[in-house]
């Protein structure tokens, strides 16, 4: 059992309540939410926007606007409400490909992330049995190698792990490091010429940690392998780019970014997801029906089965208009400021201990500790009765646990309302948890 | 405060001194119950003399809730036939169905002897599952071990 044991360092580098970066007072008086109490009365601390995030109203009224002035099915009808959606939904998916620097026609909407590896993971297997020759170039068979790291969501995890059941493929993965990261020194060899596909988050949802994706696409590539990024955590709170980034997929949720709930994104390069065959099938998915066989559309059609979640895309894209009101520099930047502080609260606190890097290098805003003889459920049931909402658990990272030897940690996420009076309610919490158990 | 209201003094008290703990032999069913939302776990072994519970004997790891369960449901259940067993564990279902409606737990005050001091959990639906761990798992024993070598 090894027990990662780093406690934040001194050298965090942040001057306590040095200014933060974002205006936290005028970004809370967009969210409605933040103004409703709880438990009796107390204000509500909101430390799980890794899990969802609440949403401004401008996303709330875009949604409204969509349902009061222009609600028809996109791209199905004549009408000028099916033409008015239809052209809300096209510029929506323009907003949304230019806040991660792609074209239009490279944003495949999804129901979210879970769903985006899902369909690449079903489309390598359909690859398989296609008829089309073309869409039989990235099948994976026996022999064929899926690469994971130790410390993926069960939603890039799971998937790959089935991928590999239906197709005879084998399971690779990169393992971690005492302090949270990953282990690197057998890339060489976990990434290899059996290599078709690597997975990998570019955020971790539970120790924070940001992976130099740079040597891992470049190794991918060097063997003729995919690359797909789990932006789930990443796209949400600091800038990304799919050029910079060079992989050949991304994927992320509407909901983590101050979007509806329902919208994911799947990213694609091009000419990746011309070849690859659909996974829904059904409706405006389609070239060419007859009873015998049907042809498909190009993407990204060919990958949005069925009448498409119009709202919660114009959501999105005002969302994303959102975060680019307020500069996802400055939101990098006003979480790093945040997280420092974090790790200099807890470090403070006898008997807390960080699962995850120890400082804010290559590292964003997801911390996970735990609390001495106290189980994290306990600790998040007293932070609740302050009014703090964290979360507690696995964080559907079950691997990531048993690999520093806890049964479950208690998490904190910060994002663009939060404030350095939110963390010390935290820190307060803890030390009443404590208290309460009597373990101080 | 309302978390005087969950954490009733027995339940902590089970929680830092658990009755009965430890896998011990012999035993005619084990189970391993886990809650996949947060990763507790226990083991649990059921020792049957005819249709009485000679003895239950468990490990596990978990939150103070669910710890404290097993243990006040060892306290309850052992010397009990496995259909007495099983009714006790329909009250503590009842109990954590009950909303914190004080009345319900009034009622199985008799049935539910410590136990009864969960009634406060029944207001926090996330930790319901929490409570019922252990009496899930002595149900899927006490079936498993039903007409087995007695
Ligand atoms: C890193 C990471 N990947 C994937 C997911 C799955 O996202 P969703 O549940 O929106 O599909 C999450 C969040 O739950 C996450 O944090």
């Amino acid at each position: 059992m090894t027990q990662t044991v780093s406690r934040p360092s001194e050298s965090s580098g942040v001057a306590r309540n040095a200014p933060l970066p974002l205006d936290v007072e005028a970004i809370r008086a967009d969210f409605p939410i933040l103004t409703r109490t709880v438990r009796d009365g107390k204000r509500l601390v909101y430390l799980d926007s890794g899990a969802t995030s609440q949403k401004p109203r401008q996303v709330l009224d875009a949604e409204r606007w969509f349902y009061e002035n222009v609600n028809a099915a996109p791209h199905r009808g004549a009408h000028q409400l099916a033409e008015e959606a239809t052209g809300a939904y096209e510029a929506a998916r323009a907003t949304i490909g230019g806040f991660i620097g792609a074209p239009e026609q490279e944003i495949v909407f999804t129901r979210n992330t879970t769903e985006a590896i899902n369909l690449v993971a079903y489309a390598l297997s359909n690859a398989a049995t296609a008829k089309e020759p073309e869409f039989r170039t990235y099948a994976v068979g026996q022999g064929d190698e899926i690469v994971v790291t130790e410390m993926e969501h069960h939603a890039n995890l799971v998937p790959w792990q089935q991928l590999c059941e239906r197709t005879g493929a084998t399971l690779r993965w990169l393992g971690l490091t005492d302090d949270g990261r990953l282990e690197l020194s057998n890339l060489d060899t976990v990434i290899n010429e059996r290599t078709k596909l690597v997975a990998i988050t570019q955020q971790s949802n539970i120790l924070g940690t940001i992976n130099p994706l740079g040597d891992i696409v470049a190794r991918a590539h060097e063997v003729g392998a995919l690359v797909l990024v789990d932006g789930a955590q990443s796209v949400p709170h600091q800038p990304v780019d799919v050029t910079e980034l060079g992989a050949d997929f991304l994927v992320f949720s509407g909901h983590k970014m101050l979007g509806p709930t329902g919208v994911g994104v799947l990213w694609g390069k091009y000419d990746v997801l011309d070849k690859l065959p659909p996974f829904l099938t059904g409706g405006s998915m389609i070239e060419v029906v007859r009873m015998e066989g049907s042809t498909f559309a190009a993407p990204p059609q060919r990958f949005e089965a069925g009448v498409p979640m119009s709202a919660q895309v114009i959501g999105l894209a005002a969302a994303v208009e959102y975060l680019q009101a307020l500069g996802m520099d400055a939101v990098e930047a006003h979480e790093k400021a945040l997280t420092g502080y974090a790790l200099e609260k807890l470090a403070e606190i006898p008997g807390v201990t960080v699962i995850g890097p120890p400082d804010t290098v290559a590292r964003g805003g997801a911390v996970s500790f735990t609390v001495e003889d106290i189980h994290p459920h306990d600790v998040g049931q007293v932070l609740d009765d302050h009014g703090i909402a964290v979360r507690v658990g696995h964080h559907c990272a079950w691997p990531v646990v048993r690999r520093y030897g806890v049964p479950a940690t208690t998490r904190a996420t910060f994002y663009v309302h939060t404030g350095y009076d939110d963390i010390d309610a935290l820190a307060d919490g803890i030390r009443a948890a404590q208290k309460f158990f009597g373990t101080v | 405060m309302q978390l005087e209201n969950m954490y009733q003094e027995i339940i902590l008290d089970h929680y830092k001194n658990p009755h009965g703990r430890g896998l011990r032999e012999p035993f005619e069913a084990e189970v391993h119950h886990v809650n996949p939302t947060c990763g507790d776990e226990v083991t649990l072994r059921l020792h049957l003399e005819g249709d009485t519970i000679a003895d239950v004997s468990y490990e596990g790891m978990g939150c103070s809730i669910s710890q404290a369960s097993v243990s006040a449901m060892y306290d309850l259940v052992l010397g009990k036939t496995v259909p007495q067993a099983l009714e006790a564990g329909e009250h503590f279902m009842t109990l954590m169905q009950a909303k914190g409606d004080p009345s319900v737990a009034e009622k199985l005050e008799d049935e539910l002897e410590d136990a009864v001091a969960f009634a406060g959990v029944s207001k926090y639906p996330a930790r319901i599952k929490c409570a019922l761990m252990s009496w899930m798992a002595l149900k899927d024993a006490s079936a498993r071990a039903w007409g087995g070598p007695a």
